[in-house]
Parts: structure tokens; sequence; C-alpha cells
């Protein structure tokens, strides 16, 4: 979205990352007859009466202030710092090749949490799915269970036997304690960079996950969210009523709150972790108004957000765990959010 | 700032132009008198187009469930090689 854009060069500002280009170019040698910002900067570096440039670049992980440095000490002589504030055009071009390149060269850690209240069988399909379906991707699966009586707990157990301990973590609560905050237990113990959100319950269907991790690579988003209305997505499994309410529900939010999303309370979604961790922290909401929460909140401030097309089967196994006043409990959510984003 | 406050100052500005409109009266009185309510009306039709019209072209996935059920099967099948207790006989099949 455009904040990000005009975000960019002010976040180089505030990032100030240092990096000599120069140890760069050399452990990347592909780079030498680019004629990209990179090397221009090389370039321009001759002009100055110094035998090597350290020059600063944005860094757009967010996930930690990282600084990368020369490692090579033969490029740690004296050396002239190319002020981040003097040409903001270069600083532009170059963050954008710099994040590009960097975030295709590094080794992104994606952290999947899959919250799960009597979940037996779902849990143990939807994990094989997954590694069917993410064979090439760094990934661990937290699996934050809320003391189901229908014994899930066990299941993922013997799927720890089957695919490591390693790969699924279980981190249990003593008992259920609700959405929102599993979901923030979880965090807390994800060791990627990455952190995916979707349901146990089948409905959020994980061959769906390499595009999400594809398109946030394409567009260096912070978070891609999963579509069910646009073309090439789609719900299955829903009667006119349940179509009816959520239709008006999303006209009604999209009237009100203009959020620039068109699934607000789709909860397959792909999160930057630092980005997760700030807006989980502001989100008070449960159920299907958590969701629209995060969404809005982070949208309010300013993170980039993609789409990407899912297709959602309603549940085959388990009963719902959201019910009640769900309409009610909606319409308060929105009132909510138009006074507090 | 605070959504409410765009949506706030957004009723103003109507508000605003409505005054001038029925205190220089360019068009007849009676007419300008009438204007919320058109307003008001035209968003509710807005509103009902807007359901109706989704509710028409709510894009289904009818292909995606049978996938869905062949995944299951393929799932099952190899976790019960594994040894993970897959029976399904507490769950109850909806489809
Ligand atoms: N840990 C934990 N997980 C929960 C809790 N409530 C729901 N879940 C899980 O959250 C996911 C979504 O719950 P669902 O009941 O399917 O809610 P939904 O998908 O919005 O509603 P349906 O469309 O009717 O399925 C599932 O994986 C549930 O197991 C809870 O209190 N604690
Ligand atoms: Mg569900």
């Amino acid at each position: 979205m455009a904040t990000e854009a005009a975000h960019g060069p002010l976040r180089c500002l505030l990032d100030g990352s240092l990096s000599a280009f120069d140890s760069d170019v050399r452990r990347r040698p592909y780079h030498r007859n680019c004629g990209c910002a990179l090397h221009r900067a090389g370039a321009c570096s001759n002009v100055l009466p110094c035998s090597s440039s350290h020059i600063s670049y944005p860094i757009h992980r967010s996930w930690s202030p990282l600084s990368i440095s020369a490692s090579d000490p033969a490029a740690s002589s004296p050396c002239v710092a190319i002020r981040l504030a003097g040409d903001p055009g270069i600083v532009g071009l170059m963050s954008k090749q710099m994040k590009e390149q960097l975030e295709r060269e590094e080794k992104n850690k994606y952290s999947i949490i899959i919250p799960t209240y009597n979940e037996r069988l779902n849990i143990a399909l939807v994990i094989y799915l997954i590694f069917k379906h993410l064979r090439d991707v760094d990934f661990e699966v937290i699996v934050v269970d809320d003391g189901s009586p229908d014994g899930t707990q066990d299941i993922v157990r013997q799927l720890q036997h089957v695919y490591g301990e390693d790969r699924i973590l279980l981190r249990a609560r003593p008992k259920k304690l609700g959405l929102g905050t599993a979901y923030y237990h979880g965090l807390k113990h994800a060791s990627g960079n990455f952190v995916i959100i979707m349901d146990a319950d089948l409905s959020h269907h994980p061959k769906y996950i390499p595009s999400f991790i594809r398109k946030q690579l394409e567009t260096g988003a912070s978070i891609v969210t999963g579509t069910r209305y646009v073309s090439g997505g789609g719900v299955h499994g829903w009667n006119l009523m349940r179509k009816l309410t959520s239709r008006g529900a999303n006209v009604l939010a999209h009237t009100l709150l203009w959020p620039g999303v068109s699934d607000l309370t789709g909860s397959f979604r792909l999160y930057r972790k630092s980005v997760l961790e700030d807006v989980i922290t502001s989100c008070v909401s449960k159920g299907y108004v958590f969701q629209m929460e995060m969404i809005v909140r982070a949208s309010r401030k300013g993170y980039h957000i993609e789409e990407v097309p899912i297709s959602f089967v309603d549940r085959v196994y388990g009963s719902s765990k959201l019910g009640g006043s769900e309409i009610m409990e909606y319409l308060k959510g929105l009132i909510y959010l138009l006074f507090t984003t | 700032m605070k959504h409410i406050l765009k949506i706030l100052t957004l009723l103003l500005a109507f508000s605003v132009i409505w005054i001038i409109l029925l205190e220089t009266s360019v068009i007849p009185r009676t007419y300008t008198w009438l204007l919320p309510v058109y307003l008001i009306v035209s968003l509710g039709c807005y509103g009902l187009l807007m359901v109706g019209v989704g509710l028409m072209l709510f894009p289904t996935c009818p292909q995606d469930a049978v996938l869905l059920q062949k995944d299951i099967i393929e799932a099952k099948e190899f976790l019960k090689d594994k040894g993970v207790d897959v029976g399904s006989d507490r769950e109850r099949t909806l489809l």
C-alpha cells in the first residue's frame, strides 16, 4: 500500500543500520557489473578521498534492528560515511533493492501457530498437510491447546514422534482461555521471523501457505492475509443465512471502517513476527472481532498488507467453538473499533 | 485521527453544505429540506445493493471440498501407517 512506500525513506532514518558495501560485492560476485544502486555507490566512492566507502542502508526486517557489518577485516580501513539524510532518492532506491536481495537470500523461518480446542482428528490431518505442502521451507508448528478433553494433546504427541519434536511444539495451557490469548501464548514460543496463523479445523487448507510466503517475498509485505471474497477464493458449505450475515457484516464494516482489506474476519494470515507482536498487544477483542481488530489496527498503523485468495471449506469434523450472540458481539466490536482506531 | 472523527468531519461537511443551500436558496427550499432524507435513503440502497450483489456473486468452491476429501483420505492412510490414532469413531461427519 502507498503508506508503506512513503514509510520507506523515513524508516531508514530511524533504523539507520550500517554496512560496508564493498564486502557485500565481494561476497556476491554477481553484483559486480549489475549497475545497481549498490554498485553505483561503489563508483561514487572513487571520487571521495578514501580507499573504501562505508554506506548505510536500511534493512527492511523489522523483527530485529540488526546491523550487518563488514566481516572482512581488510575492508575496515578508514572510510567515509555517506550520510543517510543526504540523498533520500538514492537511499530509497537502495533500500528497495537491498530489501529484495536480503529477503531472498536469508533463510526465513516460519512459525505456524495453530490454536486447538477439541480438534483431535483435525490437528493430525492439518499437520500432515502442512508437511506435505511445505517441503523446502524452514518452519515449525506450534500447537496451542487449551486442555481439550478429547485428547488432542495425545494426538499431537504421537505426531511429534512421526515428525520430530523440534518441528512440532506443543504449548498447552491448562484450561480454555480463549483464542486471542492463545495466539499470544504461541507467539511467545515462536522462533521464526515470520508467523503464520491458521485454524485447525481444515477450513484453512495448508496448500495455500506457499502462496502466502511467495506473496510476502514478492512484495515485502508485513502482513499477508487470506481473503475469501475475491475471484480465486471462495466458501463452501455455508447456508444462505450464514452467507447473508457474512455479507451484511462485511458491507457494514467496510462502510464504517474503510479498512482497505476485503476479508476482515478471516484468520488465515502471515505476519512478520515483530508486526504481530506490535499489533497483538493493542488488541483486546474476542472471537471474530479479534481478527477484525488485528487487521484494522495494523492497517491504521500503516503496515503493508497484501492479500491472497483462499478457499474456505466449512469444517468437516468437530464442532464450531464460536457461537451464541455473535451478531451482537460483532456490532459492539464495530462500534468499539470506530472509537478507538 | 480516530476514525469516528473522520466520519464526523464528513457529516459536518455535508451539513455545512446543506445549511448554505438552505440559506442561499439556490434551489427551492422544499427540495433542500428533503436532501438529507435522500442521502439516508441512497445510503440504505447502497447497503442493500452491496449485500444483494455480494450474495448473488458469493464465490463458492465446491471443487475444493472434493479435493479436501481426497486429502483427508490420503492423510488418514499415511497417519494410520505411522501409528497415529485417527479413528474417527467419536467424530461426526457433516459432509
Ligand atoms: N486454544 C484455543 N483454541 C481455540 C479456542 N476456541 C477456538 N479455538 C480454535 O480456533 C480455531 C477456530 O475455531 P472455530 O470454532 O472453528 O471458529 P470459526 O472457524 O471462526 O467458526 P466456524 O466457521 O464455525 O468453524 C479452531 O482451530 C479451534 O480449535 C480456545 O478457547 N482456545
Ligand atoms: Mg472454523
